[in-house]
């Protein structure tokens, strides 16, 4: 293994050097009382979301609409294997990947016949998952200012299987809406304290583009289409 | 880009004539800008209360570049316990051998990168080219411009300048396909190629939106999804970030990604916001066998060393100033002639590559200070372009310069040799047009684009008192009441 770290000590030392004259604070921000300004703040300068669970559903489902999520909410698990099936019907879609889970796995095996599973499990042929017509997982979150899904490569079946597929499904519970990132970075540390998955990503909308002519495009390199099928808590 | 390009100066010099006069380019980056005008204005408006989240990004960011050495230090213990590495460059040339001997080492043969403009700043693409790797660009404006064989033309939108009728013949030209004026078929045709490129790819490099000190993470936004697969799926993955991104803490992201989406694109968030901490972990499916972390500082400690506008440091290159600035509008980015273009560029490019080469950039400013205003993390651009201004000036001028305000405070201290250099001023308009467009014209770079005024025949003094003595003659007849 190479321990070269180049110049390590060399650029710290300049850094301290430089920074032996302090620098002005042009823009001292609101303080809560005698503190540090702290991340609870943001919520008062960020975009309003509200303070019921209804208030934000509201708000996700209209983001998602206008980032062209697809979101659909289902009553229990034998409405989403329907949905799934009908998206399948559709698409003719022949193979779809996905990993094992509490909410995905009973899906297995209500999959229609002519569509066959990719289970992620250690490894898997990176051909084989670029060839899937779409990629179902679970995700960690729904954030409702910014109408995201947080996967993490421990939820959602690793880095590549919720963003190569050109038609991603995400299965969720309400549940696990949350009202904002500082909401959602405070669950997420919660729930894995100091063993973080090597990927946290928040997904808002289908991959999309507007290099050319700032155009909207869906779709530049990863999933054209984004479905959330909602489950209640 | 300049045919006669040997000094920066000379380069933007005419580059910007060029470009101030190609109205149709001008019309399709002002197109593009005004979009995002709507954009950012529709979303800014969302938020409670704007002001205030600019303060504290402004001083979030001011506490993390003011304790640099700590936070970095802090970065790397906690990264490299998740078995990362980290490599410290000093400059271009550190960087890039770093990366080529990894990829030697490795045995690697094609690479995949997401868009690093710290990659533009160590020229990374044409020196891995150089050694035989395959590169491809999967971001498709930097893909675009990779093809064109350009630098992006904005850091945040690298192909802005362009309209799709060129794109469609680029396409055609380099990849054989049937041409279109659909943005969507296009995109589909870099789609097609670049899927290829991330499953064939050995090696993903990629740059960095923010270095997360407490938990040991590279935090990258992006809309496509191309940087979420150069880091998903080849085996090993480098990350190119300059040292000044920090930020203390995970959750402040919850402040600066929304911020950067807004005054970036006008988006309420970018379409993927990744945090990476490490590669593949034990029990994990898929992920990176190596993740490799080179901080580059590359001149970054000298403009940290200048207390007055260390702050520039700030910059979360979201390219709202470029946006807004109606230079930038006028003049286009590739005449700046550097890898930052716009009005944050003008201010850190004569930190990074010396004041003497690059002052002319503090001119490219009207002073408007709509830059200031725009920036999500208040820096005070404008005023950092004129301590710009005053710095080059402090430095010594140019000897020709110095030798004519010699000369010219010589005659203003002598009324009669001053009077007499008036009197021969109308002799200058006579002897120009035999000089006017040729390399000896004194004037020429005030000739090109307006008239050179005729010398007055005979001063004001000499006017007024022709005009005096005519007036006593007329009271002297009686002719005045
Ligand atoms: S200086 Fe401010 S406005 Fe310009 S790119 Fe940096 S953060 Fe954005």
């Amino acid at each position: 293994m190479n321990q070269n770290r180049g110049d390590r000590e060399a650029i710290l030392g300049r850094v301290r050097e430089a920074l032996r004259e302090e620098a002005p604070l042009k823009h001292p921000a609101e303080r809560s009382a005698g503190g540090e300004p702290t991340t609870a703040h943001f919520r008062e300068w960020l975009p309003p979301v509200g303070a019921s669970i209804d208030e934000r559903f509201a708000l996700f489902a209209k983001l998602s609409e206008s980032l062209r999520t697809e979101l659909h909410l289902c009553a229990d698990m034998a409405e989403v294997s329907a949905f799934i099936k009908k998206l399948a019907e559709e698409g003719n879609w022949k193979t779809i990947a996905l990993h094992t889970g509490e909410l995905i796995s009973p899906l297995i095996l209500e999959l229609p016949p002519q569509l066959s599973p990719l289970l992620l499990q250690s490894g898997y042929d990176k051909d084989e998952l670029e060839a899937c017509d779409a990629g179902l997982t679970e995700c960690d979150l729904l954030v409702a200012q910014t109408g995201s899904v947080c996967v993490t490569s421990k939820s959602a079946g690793g880095r590549v299987l919720s963003v190569l597929p050109p038609h991603h499904i995400v299965v969720a519970r309400k549940s696990q809406l949350v009202t904002d990132l500082t909401e959602a970075y405070a669950s997420l540390a919660t729930k894995y304290r100091d063993a973080y998955p090597s990927m946290i990503s928040f997904i808002t909308g289908p991959s999309r583009t507007g290099d050319i002519e700032r155009i909207l495009v869906l779709g530049a390199h990863g999933p054209k289409r984004l479905t959330v099928l909602l489950l209640p808590s | 880009m300049s045919t006669i390009a040997d000094l920066p100066r000379q380069q933007f010099q005419s580059d910007a004539n060029r470009t101030a006069n190609d109205a149709p380019r001008r019309a399709a980056v002002r197109r593009a800008l005004s979009n995002y005008q709507t954009a950012r204005d529709r979303t800014g408006a969302t938020f409670t209360d704007w002001k205030s989240a600019r303060a504290s990004a402004a001083t979030i960011k001011h506490e993390a570049v003011n304790h640099l050495d700590r936070y970095l230090e802090e970065f790397e213990q906690k990264f490299t316990a998740r078995g990362g590495k980290v490599f410290w460059a000093t400059d271009s040339k550190q960087a890039r051998d770093y990366i080529l001997n990894l990829a030697k080492e490795k045995g690697v043969r094609s690479i995949v990168k997401s868009k690093a403009m710290t990659g533009e700043e160590i020229h990374l693409n044409e020196a891995l080219i150089k050694e035989g790797y395959a590169v491809v660009e999967s971001d498709l404006g930097e893909y675009i411009q990779q093809l064109k064989g350009e630098p992006p033309y904005h850091f945040v939108f690298p192909c802005m300048h362009l309209r799709r009728d060129e794109i469609s013949d680029l396409f055609h030209r380099e990849l054989g396909t049937a041409k279109t004026d659909s943005p969507e078929e296009l995109t589909m045709i870099a789609r097609n190629v670049l899927r290829r490129a991330y499953v064939d790819a050995d090696m993903g490099i990629s740059g960095g939106n923010f270095i997360v000190a407490d938990t040991g993470m590279i935090s990258i936004t992006e809309n496509e999804g191309n940087a979420r697969l150069t880091v998903g799926l080849p085996k090993i993955h480098v990350a190119l970030i300059g040292i000044e991104k920090v930020v203390p803490c995970l959750a402040d992201l919850a402040l600066f990604l929304p911020m950067l989406a807004t005054a970036g694109t006008g988006q309420h968030l970018t379409g993927y916001n990744s945090m990476y901490g490490g590669p593949r972990q034990p029990g994990e499916i898929d992920g990176p066998e190596e993740f490799h972390v080179v901080f580059l500082d590359n001149h970054r400690t000298r403009l940290l060393a200048d207390p007055e506008q260390r702050d520039a440091l700030h910059c979360i290159r979201c390219g709202a100033c470029l946006n807004v600035c109606p230079i930038f509008k006028n003049i286009g980015g590739h005449t700046y002639g550097t890898t930052y273009q716009g009005p944050i560029g003008s201010v850190i490019t004569p930190h990074f590559r010396g004041l003497e080469d690059w002052k002319h950039l503090s001119g490219a400013s009207s002073l408007c200070g709509a830059c200031t205003e725009t920036c999500p993390v208040g820096i005070d651009i404008h005023h950092h372009l004129l301590h710009n201004r005053r710095n080059a000036a402090a430095q010594k001028p140019a000897a020709g310069e110095q030798l004519l305000w010699k000369a010219f405070s010589f005659l203003m201290k002598r009324p009669a040799l001053y009077r007499l250099a008036t009197k021969f001023a109308p002799l200058g308009g006579l002897l120009h047009p035999l000089v006017e467009g040729t390399a000896m014209d004194p004037v020429a770079s005030w000739t090109a684009t307006r008239e050179f005024p005729a010398a007055p025949q005979g001063s004001f003094r000499e006017r007024f008192r022709a005009h005096k003595a005519a007036k006593a003659e007329l009271v002297k007849k009686g002719g005045v009441q």
